[in-house]
């Protein structure tokens, strides 16, 4: 007896007859309605695939809505925290977007394709509170996160894989800058964008092109080093970027079941994506009265000493009482760091506060438990120049 | 002349009038704007044919709050009731009919069982509204907020039914979210008192007998005759309109300022804070506080606009259950209809067309499908008897709300307008043969005419459904159910909010008390 194809619960996605071809250790996880390779070979091996070679990633399950219509901007205006004025044709923005607690619904980028369309790429499926947010605008959003296929090319050889494939200029691209390129009949969108806080290029493609993509790519990248990589790698990168991710470093708000359990912008480090100079937006209310009254939670980037991974740890202050929580933790193997986002109550999180994650692990059946000194840390833990530098180099 | 003002009013509607009264008497420069040609929202007398006139929407009074009435000196204004403590006659197709007073039934060969049980069943009722009526005079509490006064509000509200007592307690909790037909079987054995006292619970809503909610839609009807001397169903002197002409008067004598024809295109804001209005004219008024009596959908959605509202509270609005389902029906009469069984004196009465819940049930059912009622159901008035400034000498105005006329139907309305309108003079001539001749002119207004006449989204008279989902700090959402709202500076005064409609004038009044207290915000 076979499943019938509608009833298929978990999809799988189009470059699913590569990625299994590659995948060593048959390890995979649902994303969103797709599943998604763990882990193709070795984490380490992986790992260092994106930070010195070239990184493919399928990207195909995350949520992608086209916006289009004469109140775009006017919409995108309303949607997101951030001022979309600025954002022209040809250019992608990052930005949160609130409810009306100015709690963070998701994060995700925008992608202004041409005069009048844009697209909007997050983690999270909110179409509902799209419709409902495009109450008295002229516009249309549609989900096409079905129907375009990404795949996120990253690493310092990513820029010399795509101009293998013969991408003219694509080293010109700037980041958060995206271009168009005819791949067989169609066109292939390059944006310069990603979650791993490295040089690196996101591929984007109607879904039947998908195969195709990925054996022009593999081949053009075979002298660069391209190795599929898995979520558990690209999760040890997000966070050496500092790159929040929804669902794990804050509740997106309309899954929050208890009130006060969503994080502003402000609570999680994006005040910065808080723009009151343009008309109303969701959570505008609220987040000036926070501005003004001030936040309940601050979220740091911590510096754990020891080399124990704080994942799920407690924070404490100097008086061990708790004051916040690790959101994600990993050892950074460029930093040679062991680092963790945090969530910590107001005021904790200040210079001079002494905190300690509280770490459990254990060993042989036993458990141990550390009480290890952390340092917030500015920036990201991983930040390299080739991040940012136009035209990107050859490596 | 100035054209900043301390408050705007839209719509001199009964609240919108009662609204400005009490703001101006505090001594605030008060604009009321209205969008039709005289003041009275849909409480208006209007000519319907040549000579002939008639409350146009609602057409009996029967919630008016006494303190209202006092604080507005509305009699020395000259409102005058030509009518009192009408009674209710259930009519029958034979001349055994039923008539319904305040504590009594009679007619129609009714048990003494029946008797004694509406007695019970009207002291009973009785006492549960009189804790929705205590509610009446406050603002909604708010739940998540530390507030005291919202806090002895609960309290006060949650003593109240504690002092019921236990039995009455339970079966208040009992009944309270159910419907009036599973209600009315365990105590009644005649169809025709059950459908008369199911009709009343169902009156202007896009409700059947069996519908949730409708014991608590009974109360609030209940809420305007607890005492014996409430004048309860009433029929004030120059119809509906002698009552807002009064508030009119009462208005202006407290300097207000009333601007009819001048429909209002939109509110003006500066970012989230209101500014003023501009009139579909072009023409612009400043104010830094704007009280809307418009329904809370056309406010936010239309006037304010959804995109200057956040999608949470532009969602919740956008939800408001507010189909209307009610249609008048006007008549003008060459004389005194004669109805079956009735004499001369009795036709002054509320004349009832709810034979059954069930015959009510089934006029429902048509409704749910968006087909008007093969067989409505109506609540009949012959206002001229009391009245005769409504009609030329000898000739007379019938006046009826039938139900149902859904507002959105599956056909086209101009199409059937005239079908459903012979339907009903049909159904009419059932009980009172002769009518059809006797008829001089006619006029059928259906949910989408009351919404287009009177400005009301979906043609739905209160403004909302009374449900409990509706209902005090969910009346018309939770975020504006205190009058304030998240546009700063603009309030509600209307039907949608607290307590409701049916021509109580308290929405009005509450908000103008929010507004007085130290302009509150939430």
């Amino acid at each position: 007896m076979n499943v019938r194809e509608a009833d298929k619960r978990v999809l799988t996605t189009p470059f699913h007859s590569r990625t299994s071809a590659l995948c060593q250790t048959n390890l995979w996880s649902p994303w969103k309605a797709y599943t998604t390779v763990d882990c193709y070979s070795v984490l380490e091996e992986e790992y260092f695939s994106i930070r010195n070679a070239t990184s493919v990633i399928d990207l195909t399950p995350m949520t992608k809505y086209r916006i289009s219509g004469k109140d775009g901007l006017a919409f995108l205006d309303k949607l997101m925290t951030r001022k979309m004025s600025k954002l022209t044709p040809g250019r992608i923005m990052y930005g949160v977007w609130c409810n009306d607690f100015g709690h963070v619904l998701d994060d995700g980028t925008i992608f202004h394709l041409e005069e009048n369309v844009w697209r909007l790429c997050s983690q999270e499926r909110h179409l509902d509170w799209m419709l409902s947010t495009a109450m008295g605008f002229d516009v249309e959003i549609e989900d096409e996160t079905d129907d375009i296929v990404g795949l996120a090319v990253q690493g310092p050889t990513s820029c010399q894989t795509l101009k293998a494939m013969n991408l003219d200029e694509v080293e010109n691209l700037k980041p958060f800058q995206m271009k168009s390129f005819p791949f067989a009949d169609t066109e292939l969108l390059v944006s310069r964008t990603g979650f791993t806080g490295d040089l690196g290029y996101e591929l984007w493609i109607t879904a039947e092109y998908a195969e195709r993509l990925w054996d022009v790519l593999f081949e053009a990248g075979s002298p660069y080093g391209i190795l599929p990589v898995g979520s558990n790698a690209l999760e040890i990168a997000r966070i050496e970027a500092g790159f929040i991710q929804a669902g794990v470093d804050f509740v997106p708000a309309l899954d929050v079941v208890h009130v006060g359990r969503g994080r502003s912008p402000y609570e999680l480090g994006m005040g910065w994506l808080v723009h009151f100079d343009k008309p109303v937006f969701n959570g505008r209310k609220a987040l000036l009265k926070e501005k003004e009254q001030g936040s309940r939670y601050r979220f740091v980037r911590l510096d754990v000493e020891g080399n124990k991974p704080a994942n799920e740890s407690y924070i404490y202050n100097a008086k061990k009482d708790i004051v916040g929580h690790v959101t994600s933790a990993t050892w950074s193997p460029s930093a040679k760091k062991n680092i963790a986002l945090a969530s910590l109550d107001m005021p904790w999180g200040r210079a001079g506060d002494e905190l300690y994650a509280e770490i459990y692990h254990k060993r042989e059946l036993q458990w141990n438990r550390t009480m290890a000194r952390c340092h917030v840390v500015d920036g990201a833990f991983f930040d390299p120049d080739r991040r940012r530098l136009t035209p990107a180099l050859d490596y | 002349m100035s054209k900043q003002y301390d408050v705007i009013i839209i719509g001199a509607g009964h609240n919108g009038l009662v609204c400005a009264s009490y703001l101006a008497k505090a001594g605030r420069k008060v604009l009321i704007v209205e969008a039709n040609e005289r003041v009275g929202g849909a409480a208006i007398t209007r000519e319907f044919a040549d000579g002939f006139s008639v409350s146009a929407c609602a057409h009996l009074l029967h919630l008016l709050h006494p303190q209202i009435e006092s604080d507005l000196s509305l009699s020395s204004h000259g409102l005058k009731l030509l009518a009192t403590g009408l009674s209710t006659i259930a009519l029958t197709k034979d001349d055994d009919h039923l008539v319904l007073e305040r504590d009594s039934v009679s007619g129609a060969g009714i048990s003494e069982n029946d008797q004694r049980a509406y007695r019970d069943f009207q002291n009973k009722l009785r006492r549960y509204a009189k804790i929705l009526q205590k509610t009446f005079m406050t603002r909604p509490p708010r739940l998540v907020h530390k507030n005291r006064k919202d806090l002895m509000t609960l309290v006060g509200l949650g003593l109240s039914v504690r002092m019921l007592g236990r039995e009455d307690m339970r079966e208040l909790l009992r009944i309270g979210a159910i419907n009036i037909y599973d209600v009315l079987q365990e105590d009644f054995r005649s169809e025709l008192l059950k459908g008369a006292l199911g009709f009343d619970a169902v009156l202007g809503s896009n409700m059947g007998p069996r519908s949730p909610n409708s014991v608590l839609s009974y109360l609030y009807r209940l809420t305007g005759q607890l005492d014996k001397n409430d004048s309860a169903v009433s029929v004030p002197a120059g119809g509906m309109g002698g009552l807002t002409e009064a508030l009119r008067k009462a208005a202006e004598a407290a300097g207000v300022t009333i601007q009819c024809q001048a429909p209002v295109r939109r509110i003006l804001l500066d970012v989230n804070k209101v500014t003023g209005i501009e009139t579909v004219g072009g023409e612009q008024f400043n104010s830094e506080l704007i009280v809307s009596n418009v329904d809370p959908k056309t406010t936010f959605l239309k006037l304010v606009g959804a995109r200057n509202i956040e999608t949470g509270f532009a969602r919740r609005i956008d939800n408001i259950r507010m189909q209307g389902k009610a249609a008048k029906l006007h008549l003008a009469l060459q004389g005194l209809p004669e109805f079956n069984g009735l004499v001369e004196t009795q036709l002054g009465n509320r004349l009832l067309i709810a034979p059954s819940l069930n015959y009510i049930e089934r006029a429902f059912d048509h409704s749910k499908y968006g087909e008007y009622s093969k067989e409505p159901a109506m609540e009949i008035s012959i206002p001229s008897i009391h009245d005769d400034s409504l009609s030329p000498k000898g000739r007379h105005v019938l006046s009826a709300i039938v139900q149902y006329a859904p507002y959105e139907l599956r056909a086209d309305w101009d199409n059937e307008r005239n079908i459903f309108k012979n339907l009903l003079i049909d159904k009419l001539a059932e009980y009172a043969p002769g009518i059809k001749e006797q008829i001089i002119a006619s006029e059928l207004l259906v949910p989408a005419d009351i919404e287009k006449e009177f400005h009301i989204h979906g043609g739905h008279w209160h403004h909302g459904e009374y449900t409990l989902d509706q209902f005090m700090m969910l009346r018309p959402v939770p975020g504006a159910a205190q009058y304030s709202t998240p546009v700063d500076g603009l309030y509600l005064c209307g039907a949608g909010s607290h307590p409701g409609g049916g021509v109580m004038g308290l929405a009005g009044r509450n908000a103008a008390t929010e507004i007085l207290n130290g302009e509150a915000k939430p």
